[in-house]
C-alpha cells in the first residue's frame, strides 16, 4: 500500500513546479527555448492553443495546435529506466564483438578473437543484469520462459539471448584454454576447449545480427510515438551502433597491423548509425522534434561528433596503436550516446500529449477530407 | 489452424480467435457520457470489489477531477472539463435529458474549452451578479480500460500473463506478470500502468470474477444514471447509435461515439463512449492504432538490418588488405 504523503503534498508540488516553470511550460518538456509562452497551457487547462515555441533554429516544424486534458500525457510513458538504454548498448557490444570475433578467428587474427569473445561474454552478463534489475519483479525473471510469442518482441528477444548467452559464454570460457597445463586432465581439456570455442563463437556469431536489430523492433512496437513511427530505421541505428561498438572493442585491443577489418566495421558501422540517426531526425517531421531538442538532441549530436571522430581516427591513424585506442574509445561513447539519445528521445514524445495528438488528429482531418466530409462536429469522426 | 488475417488488424472477434470454442457473446461498457454527472461511484465501487489501493487523498488543483488519470491504483477515472459556452437565452429544443435548453448553447463553441479558475464553494457567478456571469458547460466521462479488439497490451506481453478471456476482455494474470513493462508502452490509450510498490501492471479486468458470475461488473452496477452500461456488445452498439441518434434531434449536434467502430485502429473497443466533444479533449487519443499493426514491416526491416551487419562483417574480414 501507498503510505499515504501529508495531505495537500501533490497540490503543493502542483504549484510550485508550475510557479517555477512561469506557469506557462508543460510540466514535462524540458528544454523548450525559454521564448515560449503560451505554448502549452497555463497550470495545465485544458484549451484550444497555438504552441510558440520561438525562434531557434530548430523550429522546423510548423507550430501545431492541440487539445489536450490539462495539458497531462495521453500515453502512460515508458516505465524502463536508464537500465534499458544501457542494455541497448550492451546488447549491441555484445552482438558487434561476437561478429569481430569470430572474423579474427576465421581469418587468423588471435588478438580480434580473443578481445571480441571476451567483450561479447562481458556485455551480454551486463544486459542480463539491465534487464533484470529493470523488472518490476527481477525475481519472475524466468516468466520470460514460459511463452514464445513472435508478437512480442521482448518475448523473441529473450529466447535470441537464450540462444546467444550461452555461445558466447563458452567461446569466451575457451580462451582460458592458453592458461591450462600441458599434461593431466586440465590439459586434455585445454586441447578440447579451442575447437568447442570454435563452434560457440560461431554459433554466437550466426544470432549476433538478431541480437542487435530485435532491440529496434522491440522500442518501435509500442505506442511511444517517436519509436514507432522510427520503425523503419531503429533496426538500421542499431545494427550500425552494434557494428561500430564492435569495431571500437577490435581497435582497442588489436595492434594496427591486426586491426584492419575493425577499421573497415566502424567504417560500415558509422555509415548505419549516422544514416538512421538522420533519417529519425528529419524524416518524421512533428515527431522527429524529440530527438533534435532537450537531452536527447544533445546525446545524439554528441554521439554523431564521436561516430565521425572516430572513424576519422581509425582511417587517419591506422599505424599508432594510440589514435586507434582513442578512436576505439571514441566509437564505444558514441554507441553509448546514441542509444540513451533514442531511448530519451522516445520517452520525451510519450509524455507530451502534443506528439499523441497532433498526428492523430491531422489523420482523422485527412480522412475526413478524403471521405469529403465537412469538418463538422455533427459527424462523429470516424476513430 | 491457420491464423485469422485479421489477428493483427482489422474487424474480429477477439475470443474464438484466440483459440475459445463456444465462447459467449463478447462483453463490454458503454459509456454515456452525455449523463454523467461526476459523482465517481465508479471509481469507489472499482476500488471497493477490486481491492485496489488507495492512490493519495489530495487535490490536483485543475478540477473536480482529482484522480489525475487511469492508474494502476485508479481502473476508473471519471474526467472533469469546464468549457465556456456563448451566453444567449433564446427558445431551445431540449438538453440531454429532454429539459428545455438554450440554443445556443447546444451549439459546438470556436474557443474551445478553457479552464475559467478553480470550482469555488458557491456556484460560479453566484458572488458576482448577473452581468458578470458566463455560461459554461461541464463534461464529464468515466474513463476505463477499452479491452480493444486487437490489444497492444496482451500481443507484446512476453510472458503470458495477459490474457484474453471468454469474454472477449483483456486481463492481467497477477501470478504471472514479472513487471517488464512492455505493455505500459504499448498501450495506446495510456490505461494499464505499474504500481510503484509493487512492481506489476495493473489494469480494469471488466470484472471478470463478477462476469463469470453473470454478474455486473462494479461499476455498472454502481452507476446511478446508466452512463455505464453493461452488456453484450452487439447490443451495446446498437443502443448507442440509437442514442446519438435520439442526441441529435434533441439539437445537441456534438454527440458522437468513440471506440464503436471494428474498422478502426484498434478493431473496435470492448469498452467504447458516447462524447460531446472531440476524443483529446478528454484525454483520449482521437485515432489510436494497435502498435502491432505494423510489426511484420518491422520484423522484416529488423532482418535487413541483420543481413546488412552480417554481410558488413564479411566485406570488413575479406575485403581488404589489412
Amino acid at each position: 500500500m501507498t503510505p499515504p504523503g501529508p495531505v495537500g503534498d501533490r497540490f503543493r508540488r502542483f504549484r510550485e513546479r508550475l510557479a517555477a516553470e512561469g506557469g506557462d511550460r508543460p510540466p514535462v518538456s524540458d528544454d523548450r527555448p525559454s521564448t515560449a509562452s503560451g505554448s502549452t497551457e497555463a497550470g495545465g487547462r485544458t484549451g484550444r492553443r497555438g504552441g510558440r515555441r520561438g525562434g531557434g533554429e530548430e523550429l522546423r516544424v510548423p507550430e501545431a495546435e492541440f487539445t489536450s486534458y490539462y495539458g497531462r500525457p495521453v500515453l502512460k510513458g515508458p516505465v524502463w529506466k536508464w537500465d534499458i538504454a544501457a542494455y541497448l548498448f550492451t546488447g549491441g557490444l555484445a552482438a558487434g564483438s561476437s561478429l569481430l570475433a569470430a572474423g579474427g578467428q576465421l581469418t587468423g587474427r588471435p588478438a580480434l578473437r580473443r578481445a571480441g569473445r571476451v567483450t561479447a561474454l562481458a556485455a551480454v552478463s551486463a544486459s542480463a543484469v539491465f534487464l533484470i534489475r529493470d523488472l518490476g519483479r527481477p525475481a519472475r525473471f524466468h516468466h520470460m520462459l514460459r511463452v514464445a510469442k513472435p508478437t512480442s518482441p521482448m518475448s523473441m528477444g529473450t529466447w535470441i539471448l537464450t540462444a546467444y548467452g550461452p555461445a558466447a559464454g563458452v567461446a569466451a570460457i575457451a580462451e582460458a584454454a592458453g592458461l591450462l597445463p600441458r599434461h593431466g586432465l586440465l590439459g586434455l581439456a585445454g586441447r578440447a576447449l579451442p575447437p568447442i570455442g570454435h563452434a560457440a563463437g560461431l554459433l554466437a556469431a550466426g544470432t549476433a545480427p538478431a541480437l542487435a536489430t530485435y532491440t529496434g523492433v522491440l522500442l518501435a512496437d509500442t505506442a511511444v510515438p517517436s519509436w514507432h513511427e522510427a520503425y523503419p530505421e531503429l533496426p538500421v541505428i542499431f545494427a550500425g551502433s552494434a557494428l561500430a561498438s564492435g569495431a571500437g572493442v577490435g581497435l582497442l585491443a588489436a595492434p594496427p597491423a591486426q586491426a584492419g577489418p575493425a577499421r573497415r566495421m566502424a567504417v560500415a558501422g558509422a555509415a548505419l548509425e549516422l544514416y538512421g540517426a538522420h533519417r529519425v531526425e528529419t524524416r518524421l517531421g512533428l515527431l522527429s522534434e524529440p530527438y533534435r531538442l532537450g537531452r536527447p538532441g544533445r546525446l545524439l549530436r554528441a554521439g554523431r561528433l564521436l561516430t565521425a571522430g572516430g572513424v576519422a581516427g581509425a582511417l587517419l591513424g591506422r599505424r599508432s596503436r594510440v589514435v586507434g585506442a582513442l578512436s576505439g574509445t571514441a566509437l564505444l561513447a558514441a554507441s553509448v550516446l546514441t542509444r540513451f539519445g533514442i531511448f530519451y528521445g522516445g520517452v520525451a514524445s510519450a509524455r507530451d500529449p502534443r506528439y499523441t495528438v497532433v498526428p492523430q488528429r491531422e489523420r482523422v482531418e485527412a480522412r475526413r477530407a478524403g471521405m469529403d466530409l465537412p469538418a463538422d462536429r455533427a459527424v462523429p469522426p470516424a476513430v | 489452424m491457420l491464423p485469422d488475417p485479421n489477428s493483427l488488424y482489422g474487424p474480429l472477434d477477439p475470443a474464438p480467435d484466440a483459440g475459445y470454442e463456444n465462447a459467449p457473446p463478447r462483453m463490454g461498457f458503454f459509456t454515456d457520457t452525455s449523463v454523467c454527472i461526476g459523482c465517481k461511484a465508479c471509481e469507489v465501487a472499482c476500488k471497493e470489489w477490486n481491492g485496489v489501493p488507495e492512490s493519495g487523498l489530495d487535490l490536483l488543483g485543475m478540477s473536480y477531477d482529482n484522480t489525475g488519470a487511469l492508474t494502476a491504483n485508479s481502473w476508473r477515472h471519471v474526467a472533469f472539463i469546464e468549457q465556456p459556452r456563448p451566453a444567449g437565452h433564446g427558445a431551445a429544443p431540449a438538453d440531454v435529458l429532454g429539459a428545455p435548453v438554450d440554443a445556443d448553447a447546444a451549439r459546438p463553441v470556436d474557443g474551445g474549452p478553457q479552464f475559467l479558475g478553480m470550482p469555488g464553494a458557491q456556484p460560479p457567478g453566484r458572488g458576482t451578479g448577473v452581468e458578470e456571469r458566463t455560461d459554461f458547460r461541464w463534461l464529464m466521462m468515466s474513463d476505463v480500460c477499452k479491452h480493444c479488439t486487437h490489444a497492444a497490451c496482451l500481443d507484446v506481453c512476453p510472458t503470458g500473463s495477459l490474457f484474453r478471456t471468454e469474454f472477449g476482455t483483456v486481463v492481467v494474470q497477477e501470478d504471472i506478470c514479472n513487471g517488464c513493462g512492455y505493455c505500459i508502452s504499448a498501450c495506446p490509450y495510456g490505461v494499464i500502468d505499474q504500481r510503484k510498490d509493487d512492481g506489476r501492471a495493473w489494469k480494469c479486468t471488466l470484472c471478470y470474477d463478477r462476469l463469470g458470475a453473470g454478474m455486473t461488473p462494479a461499476c455498472a452496477q454502481a452507476c446511478p444514471t446508466e452512463s455505464i452500461q453493461y452488456g453484450p456488445l452487439d447490443e451495446l452498439r446498437e443502443r448507442a447509435a440509437a442514442r446519438v441518434a435520439t442526441l441529435h434531434e434533441r439539437g445537441v449536434p456534438e454527440a458522437r461515439l468513440y471506440g464503436h467502430d471494428p474498422n478502426d485502429g484498434v478493431g473496435g473497443d470492448g469498452a467504447f463512449f458516447l462524447l460531446l466533444d472531440e476524443p483529446e479533449v478528454y484525454g483520449l487519443p482521437p485515432d489510436p492504432v494497435v502498435t502491432t499493426r505494423d510489426l511484420p514491416k518491422m520484423w522484416k526491416r529488423a532482418g535487413l538490418a541483420a543481413l546488412a551487419m552480417a554481410a558488413a562483417t564479411v566485406a570488413a574480414f575479406v575485403g581488404g588488405s589489412s
